[in-house]
């Protein structure tokens, strides 16, 4: 019985633990937090074994059928990125109890675990739903729990971020919403699968091209697309250790998965592409983010923004992959989803654990780091060497199926160009491999490794990182399924 | 604080009036306009007006903070709860028809229970930030 209500279980139970955590102390509300991210990873693993056995799952909220009630619709696409949020989010809330506790005053944790929650809620519900507007609420309870969790960040500089993050956030979601509302306005329906069987008839209009244009940029403001990245810097860098773990690897990816959603379901590739000719406007600005970001990424003296202008740059790689447009370059930017949240978790948990030692994360503050902390600074390297693309890390995986994708439609320059790019990823990981393991200490040692409740979870997604690399039938299979279903139309 | 009379009598006459009017747009909801935003909104209004002529203080000895909090999450609690029970009863997540053997009694009964809900939150909410607001720089 309980397996047809998997699609909003999935959702809701974190949902319903959210408000039972400003009930209770710091440590149940930490325990709620546990619970309701391993439940979504259950849940989340069982749809995916489902989704790629029986096809699709749908769900009628309140027992009202689609197009008129919100269904939730799940196929191999989402069952992914669902799997995906679902893994980082209990990974991160078991490395949460210490960081949490040494970065966030004692009285506020169980609104944290509180808001962690509503912000898990959010992301996954985006990732669920088969319904326009449901997607734009939900990314609204996504969005506005994360405002309060940057906040919450030590550093008083994280209030102005989060402040920055809230306008740009708010003019992204408007902008979604005005999309919606204009589709709406021409097919009257907010169902995706629904607007996708309307949206051909009325395609030649111009309140189409609209809300297509709106839709475009609204989703790529969440994304951080190039001109519109200016929000994620200081909100990664001065957010607690923890929430820039979880959304860098998460909210980012989801908001990728949306814009897949919206271009190739619901208003299709040949629309997107053949008829607006987005990849005119996309691939400029994706090779733009992959270099310029990356440049930039390495005149930053506060690691945590240096990683932050890297995933500006990683970003470039996914729209990249989306404006080929063909099944390889839709499977690289699915599987580069998936495999640069494992390396920017791994990454951002590692500068917790530094965090949480040093309570700084400055360039200088790396010196002597090899040999004091060596468990978190080697998998600082491991994370670094995935970043950049090594063989036998997934990140290999991810530049290799786009250089394929790039060079099937015959653009060899840009294939170039990622090479290229990942020798800038080797100058800025470098910086703080010199700091940690060729500079010595400063003053006596008395800075020890990090506790095993942080080193844990931050090796599993190291250990995630390699295994992946090797064994790529969870992603790069799942990943190229996906995309066959995401260029043969209907969800 | 001083208080001018007039202030003083104009509220304590406004105060419950607009309190009920608020239970009325909570409950008529499913009949007319309003439901359950509206009128924690409304309700929210007359506890805020109260605490502008009252002060804080004695508005918060009535209201604690702790309370509001408990109440912002009762509400969230009370319509997820809802879901759930609709889940329990063997129907979809949130599909009313479950809660009474009569389709339309048992919408009526899902529809009241969720807006109350939805009204305790953003009554609570509202009050919340009054209190953020009004207590900034006392603590």
């Amino acid at each position: 019985m309980i397996e047809a209500h998997l699609p909003v279980l999935q959702v809701v139970v974190p949902l319903i633990l959210a408000p039972a955590c400003v009930l209770c102390k710091d440590v149940p509300a930490w325990l709620m937090a546990l619970l309701g991210s391993a439940w979504s990873l259950l849940c989340a693993a069982l749809l995916l074994a489902a989704v790629l056995h029986h096809g699709p799952l749908d769900y009628a909220i309140g027992g009202w059928p689609p197009p008129w009630g919100i269904a939730y619709r799940i196929d191999t696409v989402n069952a992914f990125v669902l799997l995906l949020v679902s893994v980082i989010a209990t990974a991160v809330v078991i490395y949460a109890r210490r960081s949490v506790a040494s970065e966030i005053a004692a009285g506020q944790h169980s609104l944290f675990y509180s808001a962690y929650l509503l912000c898990l809620t959010g992301l996954l519900g985006i990732t669920a739903t088969g319904d326009a507007f449901n997607l734009f609420v939900f990314l609204e309870i996504s969005s506005l729990s994360s405002y309060a969790l940057i906040a919450m960040g030590s550093d008083r500089r994280a209030l102005t971020a989060s402040f920055q993050y809230l306008i740009m956030g708010t003019i992204g979601a408007t902008f979604i919403l005005i999309g919606v509302g204009l589709s709406y306005m021409m097919t009257g329906t907010l169902n995706m699968a629904d607007l996708a069987a309307r949206i051909p008839t009325v395609s030649d209009t111009t309140t189409m091209r609209a809300a297509f244009a709106f839709l475009t940029v609204g989703i790529s403001l969440k994304i951080a697309l190039l001109p519109l990245h200016l929000w994620l810097p200081n909100a990664y860098a001065y957010a607690p250790s923890v929430v820039t773990a979880l959304l860098a690897a998460t909210a980012t990816k989801v908001a990728v998965y949306v814009l897949l959603r919206f271009l190739f379901t619901v208003f299709g590739a040949s629309f997107s592409f053949a008829t607006m000719n987005l990849d005119i406007v996309l691939v400029p600005l994706s090779l733009a983010a992959i270099a310029a970001a990356s440049l930039v990424a390495i005149f930053q003296s506060n690691v945590k923004r240096m990683l932050a202008y890297s995933s500006v740059a990683q970003i470039g790689y996914m729209t990249l992959g989306i404006s080929l447009s063909n099944v390889t370059g839709l499977t690289a930017t699915i599987v580069h989803l998936f495999n640069h949240a494992l390396m920017k978790g791994a990454l951002f948990l590692a500068l917790g654990c530094v965090m949480y030692r040093i309570g700084s994360v400055h360039i200088t503050q790396f010196a002597g780091l090899g040999r004091e902390m060596p468990w978190t600074m080697a998998a600082f390297v491991a994370g670094g060497l995935s970043l950049i693309g090594v063989p036998l890390t997934v990140g290999f995986i991810s530049k290799w199926l786009l250089i394929l994708a790039a060079l099937e439609n015959g653009w060899w320059p840009v294939a170039v160009l990622i090479v290229a790019a990942s020798l800038l990823a080797v100058v800025y990981v470098w910086r703080v491999v010199e700091q940690a393991y060729f500079k010595p200490p400063p003053g006596e040692a008395t800075r020890g490794e990090a506790p095993l409740s942080l080193l844990l979870p931050t090796w599993a997604l190291v250990a995630a990182n390699v295994y992946f690399g090797l064994d790529t039938s969870l992603t790069a299979d799942v990943a190229g399924i996906a995309a066959r279903e995401l260029l043969g139309g209907g969800p | 604080m001083r208080r001018s009379p007039i202030v003083k009598e104009m509220s304590d006459l406004l105060i419950p009036a607009i309190v009920l009017f608020g239970l009325y747009v909570q409950f008529h909801g499913d009949f007319g306009p309003g439901g359950g935003f509206q009128a924690g909104v409304i309700v929210a209004a007359g506890v805020i007006l109260y605490a502008l002529v009252y002060g804080l203080p004695r508005t918060q000895r009535l209201l604690p903070p702790n309370a509001v909090r408990i109440l912002t999450s009762l509400g969230l609690l009370l319509y997820a709860g809802v879901g759930f029970a609709t889940i329990i009863l063997g129907s979809e997540y949130l599909n009313y028809d479950a809660l009474h053997a009569d389709k339309i009694r048992a919408q009526h009964i899902g529809i009241i229970l969720i807006e109350f809900g939805v009204g305790t939150t953003v009554a609570a909410v509202m009050i919340s930030f009054f209190y953020a607001f009004a207590g900034r720089g006392r603590s």
